[in-house]
């Protein structure tokens, strides 16, 4: 199983009432309703991918993210769990806010700008990192707010929002001792349980 | 009560993929029926037609509400003659999305309606005349009970699915709270929790037409062989109008003519290709429905508020369905808008209810529902077809 789905599941107790903000095709749904029976729904506004999770038996809601979150009841899921798409979203800063109003805890995992890989390209090269993980250019990328680790953590310290675990994947989709010695440099991905 | 053959219609295809022949049936049921008005039904008949077979373990069973204008003919043909199959055969059908093949689908002419279920048109037993404007005022609920007792002369413990467009959206609902235990899952398309003031508004304009026309006679025009036929006519071109969507009436009719011209230097009048259609539209309606079931059944739709016996909070209401929920808006709706189905949906989502909500872009408007859409299809197919696994033999 993928590192980052296994993490998440590692971080989800049975039984959760979980809300996937952007839940894409369902695998992740699939996998928490098949392991940890779950009651998860999730956000998506590609018909096709709506049309996978429809068939892969799980729950979706076709309604922007925002709309969604605004009409939800506070803490009225155990999760929200958002995994690349935190960096899509026009305010970041707000959709947080809500998710942390409507779940008693979030899981947010994003692509961290930091890696050296990025870092490198920008530095040399002098354009907009384009990579396996970030395989976009500037014109046509759905991620319009890059961000970073140490940007997080320092939002989350900010905000007064409490950091409850955190696990930081490598390029390849693991953890390894470079990516937990030196994180902001060598996290590809971050994955974060917080709370407020 | 007494009633001709239960279970199976016929079924001779005329093509691979429809019912073919299907042939309606009656239940009689004589036990008192109480209404939410307070008065009763001393009896009532219902019509109703199924397709497909119910399975060994009687849990296949389907059951389709019907809309306004709607009756229990949901698909195929009553004979090889007919123009039109019935007004859902695109959705209900062998292969369909709502596959005969794998469900034992039932649909009912609901009472106060005008195709053969006790309703205006038909005799009080009391008085020996027409039912007419004396026909008790119906609630949703009243329907959601009576399809109980057809359910149970059916002898079916629990409906795999409940599935209503509009205001057999409103009844599907009605089930999920009502008898929560007897449905498992509830499918609920182009509907709301509730008519809009504008819904209501149009209503009225509809309404108006009828009760005005010097043919309705109070609503007693059955005793003197006479029906308010322009009246229905004009709340039928009311209501057609709300329920195609601006787009789909400027790409069919645009501003063509039908009859005169915009010469300059010519005194006639003309006719636009949108007023005939709703001529049409009206006229063919007022011959086939009945005036007294049209007042009935919109005041039914203005009634129905799901949540106000739940302190008017649709949290509470869904918190009492056990059913999962499959929800289904239609972008060009604006007579039950994309909007009023997302209130319904985090309604469910905060009662912590399964459901899957999709808003599918159409152009029909509120008559999408009934008309071919691929999405829309797939997705419906794909979440049924998970209802029948569930059903198994």
């Amino acid at each position: 199983m993928r590192v980052d789905l296994k993490t998440v599941e590692q971080w989800v107790v049975n039984d959760a009432h979980i809300l996937d903000l952007g839940c894409g095709d369902g695998t992740l749904l699939a996998m928490l309703n098949d392991k940890k029976n779950v009651n998860g729904v999730g956000v998506e506004i590609n018909p096709e991918k709506i049309q996978a999770c429809i068939e892969k038996h799980v729950q979706v809601i076709e309604v922007d993210m925002s709309i969604a979150l605004e009409n939800c009841v506070d803490n009225g899921f155990d999760v929200v769990i958002m995994t690349q798409s935190l960096q899509v979203v026009r305010h970041p800063n707000e959709i947080l806010d809500h998710v942390l109003r409507v779940g008693k805890e979030a899981i947010i995992a994003f692509p961290n700008f930091a890696h050296w890989s990025s870092r490198l390209y920008l530095a040399s090269k002098g354009k907009m990192p384009v990579s396996k993980n970030l395989p976009f250019s500037w014109f046509d990328t759905p991620n319009i707010h890059f961000f970073t680790l140490r940007d997080f953590e320092e939002y989350c310290k900010n905000q007064g929002i409490e950091v409850l675990d955190r696990c930081v994947l490598n390029s390849n989709n693991k953890p390894d001792a470079l990516s937990k010695f030196l994180p902001n440099v060598f996290g590809s991905t971050a994955i974060y349980r917080i709370k407020r | 009560m007494n009633s001709t053959a239960p279970q199976q219609s016929p079924s001779s295809s005329d093509s691979q993929d429809s019912l073919g022949l299907v042939t309606p049936q009656s239940v009689v049921f004589n036990e008192p029926f109480v209404l939410a008005c307070g008065r009763e039904l001393s009896q009532f008949e219902l019509v109703y037609e199924t397709y497909g077979t119910l399975n060994a373990s009687r849990s296949n069973a389907v059951l389709i509400c019907h809309a306004l204008s709607g009756n229990h003919h949901a698909a195929g043909r009553h004979s090889a003659d007919d123009r039109k199959p019935g007004w859902w055969d695109h959705y209900v059908g062998p292969g369909k999305p709502i596959d005969t093949n794998c469900f034992f689908v039932v649909c009912a002419n609901n009472i106060g309606g005008c195709d053969g279920s006790t309703g205006p048109n038909t005799i009080n037993p009391e008085t020996n005349t027409f039912w007419a404007n004396d026909f008790p005022r119906l609630r949703v609920r009243d329907w959601v009970h009576s399809q109980h007792r057809l359910m149970t002369h059916l002898h079916i413990n629990q409906w795999a699915a409940v599935v209503g467009g509009s205001l057999g959206g409103m009844q599907a609902q009605r089930w999920s709270l009502e008898y929560p235990d007897k449905l498992r899952h509830c499918v609920i398309i182009a509907s709301a929790m509730r008519l809009s003031a504008q819904n209501i508004a149009f209503n009225n304009i509809a309404r108006q037409a009828i009760l005005n026309d010097p043919e309705f006679h109070d609503g007693r025009y059955l005793d003197k062989s006479t029906a308010p036929k322009l009246g229905l006519s004009v709340a039928r071109m009311v209501g057609h109008v709300t329920y195609i969507s601006e787009d789909t009436m400027a790409d069919r009719f645009g501003r063509e003519l039908r009859k005169g011209s915009f010469t300059q230097g010519v005194d006639e009048d003309i006719e636009f290709q949108i007023e005939s259609y709703l001529h049409y539209q009206g006229n063919s309606f007022s011959e086939k429905f009945d005036a007294n079931t049209y007042l009935l059944l919109t005041r039914a739709l203005e009634f129905f508020d799901l949540a106000r016996e739940y302190n008017h909070d649709p949290i509470k209401a869904f918190e009492h369905a056990t059913c999962k929920f499959f929800v289904v808006a239609f972008s060009s709706d604006w007579r039950f808008s994309p909007e009023r189905s997302r209130d319904m949906v985090q309604a469910m989502l905060a009662a912590k209810k399964q459901v899957t909500y999709v808003e599918v872009q159409s152009d029909y408007g509120h008559d999408a529902f009934l008309v071919p859409n691929e999405r829309y299809e797939q997705n419906l197919r794909t979440y049924l077809s998970h209802v029948a696994k569930e059903c198994g033999e």
